[in-house]
């Protein structure tokens, strides 16, 4: 209990608001699911809708088409596709970071934003899942990356990283979808026991029967640190496994050693950035700020300008090593990335992911809403340039002259980019209307903390002396 | 979830508002030796375990388990892929190589170490149970509940009620199970 006490008591400000009653934060969480939704929901929902539509419409004609009608080329195999591949996957680390390894790290901040970290966790995978399918062209054998028993009496080449990364992801996206429904369970039994008819039934099915008996408590805390220690190195896995698609290959530019660590540092600035994105909007249209509050807000943005400076130091390293390395093929990629025909893609990058969250070192910005809005927009366009930086740039150019070439998307890839943000966003929208968006029993937790620190008198009538009788 | 038998038909459900005064009813509960005795709370509340005497969970051996178990299976199954049954050299590595084995035994281990642990809390506490009753709906929301049910032939129901009003509930109610 002490500890608790002293969590709270170091916080600058309180990260709830001691005179919130529980019933208080049942009622406010529970609010926007049980009103009808607004119009600025219907409209984000249905821009949403059709984005994803036209997405599904370009996926059946490239489909039909193959994947030529995409700009990719001949040295330039990789593009969009793999670029927002490695970006959403990126975009998904933050979730299972803020539930699992400050979860470890005790960081009770955690609570009021988790359940929506993760969620964003969830769509971002399924996002990101959809791209190695279709840009195999021929999708309808995507099974053949599953190691199957079959009649042609081959296994996959588990020596290669392609192969690791249908491990990778698909284990990341189980257990997240694990983890995610875990913390779940205890608050689909609150709203069942606040709702009647048809959503008592489902809110009730969804719990599956939870009771909040301590007997299960008890299981459940233990199973949930299993979970989070678990998520903990699955998510690092997860983004080295991925650097490996490009590190293990000859290409200069992607063979470097460093990709691991690079791509977590990314991978979790990218997703912090847009967690700041997505709970800027949600507490203003849910009217969630009694919850998330700015101290959560600035403690994000704390995180982004670490990561943000250990992605700066990152794309130091690589330039430095290109240029001590004496090899005139590492040496020509790096200037020609920073020089060269995509020299925009570059300086964006540097611009928005260095550069823009130094911001963040003033206090005044940390937590003003507009400019952390703002920046974390930046950095998702900075992400994703730096991760079509390090395909395309390292691609176009290879050892051959002969070989090299430009690359220009298509409509169609233009349509697969915002596709992929309509997709996530409708499935992030659809959980914010049916889901409890604040976890409700660990925000409970905190809330009692807050309490006591508030007011560290002992509770009325020591009631043991007078059981005794 | 109750080890008396026969199972009990009735059981005292004491309210409380306040998780510290559930604590403290809940150790004195402990000192008077009420059996199955069991909590509703809306979070998990710091101590309560202790205070009732709860074992600690065994999901933990679960995930350690499985988490290995999978592991292994993974890497012999990716050997046995490799190595025996079509054994095919690529990129000049050895038929067992196993740091290039290695990112895919990891991702079975938490894989199957993951899910078995889901799967071992659901079964520890015995969900789904949709028929489960709801003893009071604030349960889930803002009050906190002490739960004894009936242990046996001395039984005494009145006594009961009485000790756990003087806990600072807000409502002590006598329920069919």
């Amino acid at each position: 209990m002490s500890d608790r006490a002293i969590a709270v008591a170091a916080e600058e400000t309180p990260l709830i608001d001691p005179r919130k009653s529980f019933a208080d934060v049942n009622d406010d969480v529970a609010a926007p699911l049980e009103r009808k939704p607004g119009l600025l929901w219907k409209v984000a929902f249905g821009i949403a809708l059709l984005l994803t539509l036209q997405f599904m419409a370009e996926i059946a004609y490239q489909m039909y088409k193959g994947i030529g009608i995409w700009g990719v080329n001949h040295p330039v195999g990789w593009a969009v596709d793999i670029t927002s591949f490695v970006f959403w996957i990126g975009i998904g680390h933050a979730g299972t970071l803020i539930s699992a390894i400050l979860h470890l790290f005790r960081q009770r901040w955690r609570t009021a934003i988790n359940r929506s970290a993760e969620a964003m966790t969830i769509f971002a995978v399924m996002t990101a899942g959809l791209f190695p399918l279709i840009h195999l062209g021929r999708t309808w054998f995507a099974y053949w990356l599953v190691p199957y028993p079959n009649w042609r009496f081959l296994w996959v080449n588990f020596r290669s990283p392609l192969v690791w990364d249908v491990f990778a992801v698909s284990t990341y996206f189980t257990i997240s979808l694990c983890f995610w429904y875990t913390g779940l369970i205890p608050d689909f039994a609150s709203l069942r026991d606040r709702s009647d008819g048809w959503r008592r039934a489902i809110y009730g099915a969804l719990s599956l029967g939870w009771r909040g008996s301590e007997r299960n408590w008890q299981h459940y805390e233990r199973a949930y640190m299993m979970l989070a220690g678990l998520s903990t190195p699955l998510v690092l896995s997860v983004h080295s496994v991925v650097s490996f698609d490009f590190a293990t290959s000859i290409l200069p530019g992607w063979h470097t050693t460093i990709f691991p660590p690079y791509f977590v540092a990314g991978a979790i600035f990218s997703g912090f950035a847009m967690v700041v994105t997505l709970l800027v909007i949600l507490r203003k249209v849910f009217k969630m700020e009694d919850y998330i509050t700015l101290q959560h807000l600035e403690n994000m943005n704390k995180i982004i300008l670490v990561t943000g400076m250990m992605v700066g130091y990152a794309y130091a390293t690589e330039f430095f090593v290109a240029m001590y390395s004496g090899n005139p093929f590492e040496r020509f990629v790096f200037l020609n990335r920073a020089g060269g025909p995509f020299a925009w893609a570059y300086w964006i990058m540097v611009g928005c992911n260095v550069v823009s969250p130094q911001i963040f070192w003033f206090k005044r910005f940390r937590r003003s809403l507009l400019v952390m809005f703002i920046v974390s927009l930046l950095v998702n366009v900075g992400m994703w340039f730096e991760r079509f930086t390090i395909i395309v740039t390292s691609l176009h150019r290879d050892f051959l002259p002969t070989n090299w070439s430009y690359y220009k998307p298509t409509i169609f890839d233009f349509s697969v980019i915002v596709g992929s943000f309509g997709f996530f966003f409708m499935w992030f929208l659809l959980f914010c209307r049916f889901f409890p968006a604040i976890s409700l029993a660990e925000v409970k937790g905190v809330l009692w903390s807050a309490k006591k620190a508030a007011a560290p008198v002992p509770a009325p009538a020591s009631a043991k002396e007078k059981t005794h009788v | 979830m109750f080890k008396s038998k026969p199972k009990p038909s009735r059981a005292v459900l004491a309210l409380y508002e306040d998780p510290d005064q559930l604590l403290r009813a809940a150790a004195m509960a402990r000192e008077h030796g009420f059996e199955g005795m069991d909590a509703f709370t809306p979070y998990a509340v710091h101590g309560l375990s202790e205070a009732m005497g709860i074992k600690k969970s065994w999901v933990p051996m679960v995930t350690l388990v499985m988490g290995l178990g999978g592991a292994v299976l993974g890497l012999a199954f990716q050997i046995w892929t490799s190595a025996f049954d079509w054994p095919i050299i690529v990129g000049g590595k050895p038929m067992i190589s196993i740091p290039a084995f290695i990112p895919v035994t990891f991702e079975c281990g938490v894989l199957l170490g993951g899910t078995m642990t889901l799967a071992a809390l659901l079964f520890a506490c015995r969900l789904p149970n949709l028929k489960a009753p709801i003893l009071d709906r604030n349960l889930t929301n803002d009050r906190f509940g002490l739960y004894v049910p009936e242990y046996g032939p001395d039984w005494n129901e009145a006594r009961v009620v009485k000790l756990l009003q003087g806990t600072g509930a807000l409502e002590v109610r006598v329920i069919r199970v």
